[in-house]
């Protein structure tokens, strides 16, 4: 695990799983294509199965991100480009994913478009109602919020009372 | 019928009774799509609706799986018709007005907070697994619906007046949350289910609160409705099912 809480390549011997982990750093989020679905969290184990295949575990953000199916054909078509053509991909729901699972790098990225990264959820599900959100632009801490659910499904719409710019808040989950 | 078939056909009802319910629900509040009062509830109603069939997609895989007759979540979904439903009748409500599909939403989702907070604990690894990433889903959507109650109820006179009238025409259908489906006792006995007469309390201080604060007169539990357990469905459903299984009735097994 390179960076934080993320999931991310182990030390291994095996030539294949490091060229599939090369491989899926490669597919980005089709919602916020500035994000690789490592940085996302959302790869949660590159490894053979019992008859020795190459197998690449992803795990769904929301239960209903119209996304994933996108996503998981995305990784099918990296891993073939790579020529890991017996790979295949799965998903599992369990432990479900969280928004700690962001990579530090994936936080930065976030902030530079001008998507406020979620706060680290602990024990928590979700962000306080009243939690203060600083104006990714401004910087001002005077925002409110315009809707708790935004354009995709992990993000909600907030409004900067300073300088009137609305921006997105990824969702604490 | 050996122990262990009845067990099985006493998980798949239950699987079906909850995949059923998400699904049903979702595809309600789907129909705001395009029509909602404003821009920002049109997004939350469909967002919530995604979420709920996104519920609905693992547990009527598994509801398949269970049943180990080869259908899928696209057969169970497009390919059964009402008798074979088991979703509460309050899911299947028509939408009415806002303040009647908000209102159906906060009955509901105070309900599956607290059923999918008992679930993620299940002996039963596929319905933990479930149940641990839905409940971090409802929760959001109760505070939205509740606050939404709170905000109509205590609104303005038309507001109230509109939230008194959609609490009257729902309440009966709350009763039905509360009831078991077949075998679903010694599956909450295992560890498996939760036993959904036990939920009734946490339920009913949860609604309580928000109907206080929404100025709300909680109505006294009269006779309830019930049915939908055992695939007797209001006229409603009918309708439902129609629009939603269209084109596989019309295409079986059409795909694009």
């Amino acid at each position: 695990m390179p960076d934080g809480a993320c999931w991310g390549p182990e030390e291994t011997a095996d030539a294949a799983v490091r060229a599939a982990w090369t491989a899926l750093a490669q597919v980005m989020d089709p919602e916020i294509p500035v994000l690789s679905i490592i940085e996302l969290g959302i790869v949660r184990a590159v490894r053979r199965d019992d008859g020795g295949r190459l197998e690449v575990v992803l795990t769904p953000t929301y239960s209903g991100c119209p996304a994933t199916a996108m996503i998981v054909l995305e990784a099918e078509l990296a891993l073939a480009r790579a020529g890991l053509t017996d790979a295949r991909v799965t998903t599992t729901i369990a432990p479900p994913w969280t928004t700690d699972w962001i990579s530090e790098t994936g936080r930065a990225k976030l902030a530079e478009i001008g998507i406020v990264p979620p706060p680290k959820a602990g024990k928590r599900a979700l962000t306080a109602p009243d939690e203060t959100v600083a104006c990714p632009r401004c910087g001002s801490p005077d925002t409110s919020v315009v809707s708790p659910f935004g354009s995709t499904a992990c993000k909600a719409l907030h409004r900067c009372n300073a300088c009137l710019e609305p921006f997105d808040v990824f969702k604490c989950h | 019928m050996s122990t262990q078939a009845s067990s099985r056909d006493a998980l798949f009802a239950y699987a079906l009774r909850l995949g059923d319910t998400s699904l049903v629900l979702g595809h309600r509040l789907s129909e705001w799509c395009g029509h909602a009062p404003e821009l920002e509830e049109d997004i939350a109603l469909t967002n919530i609706a995604l979420d709920l069939v996104g519920h609905a997609r693992l547990l009527l895989t598994y509801a398949g799986d269970v049943e180990g007759k080869g259908r899928d979540e696209d057969r169970l979904a497009y390919r059964r018709d009402v008798f074979d439903y088991r979703n509460h009748l309050l899911a299947e409500q028509p939408n009415r007005d806002f303040g009647h599909t908000i209102l159906r939403q906060f009955l509901h989702d105070a309900w599956a907070v607290e059923l999918y907070e008992r679930l993620a604990g299940s002996a039963d690894a596929t319905l933990a697994a479930i149940a641990a990433k839905a409940v971090k889903e409802v929760r959001y959507h109760v505070r939205h619906s509740g606050e939404w109650v709170v905000r109509l109820g205590d609104g303005t006179d038309a507001s109230h007046a509109r939230m008194a009238d959609a609490l009257d025409r729902l309440w009966p259908y709350t009763g039905e949350m509360f009831e078991r489906t077949a075998g679903e006792a010694e599956l909450a006995a295992a560890g498996i289910a939760v036993d959904a007469a036990e939920l009734k309390a946490a339920w009913t201080a949860r609604v309580s609160a928000v109907l206080e604060e929404a100025t709300l007169p909680r109505p006294a539990d009269g006779w309830m409705q019930s049915g939908g357990l055992r695939g007797e469905h209001s006229e409603h459903l009918g309708y439902l099912l129609a629009e939603m299984q269209f084109l596989q009735r019309a295409y079986p097994d059409a795909t694009w």
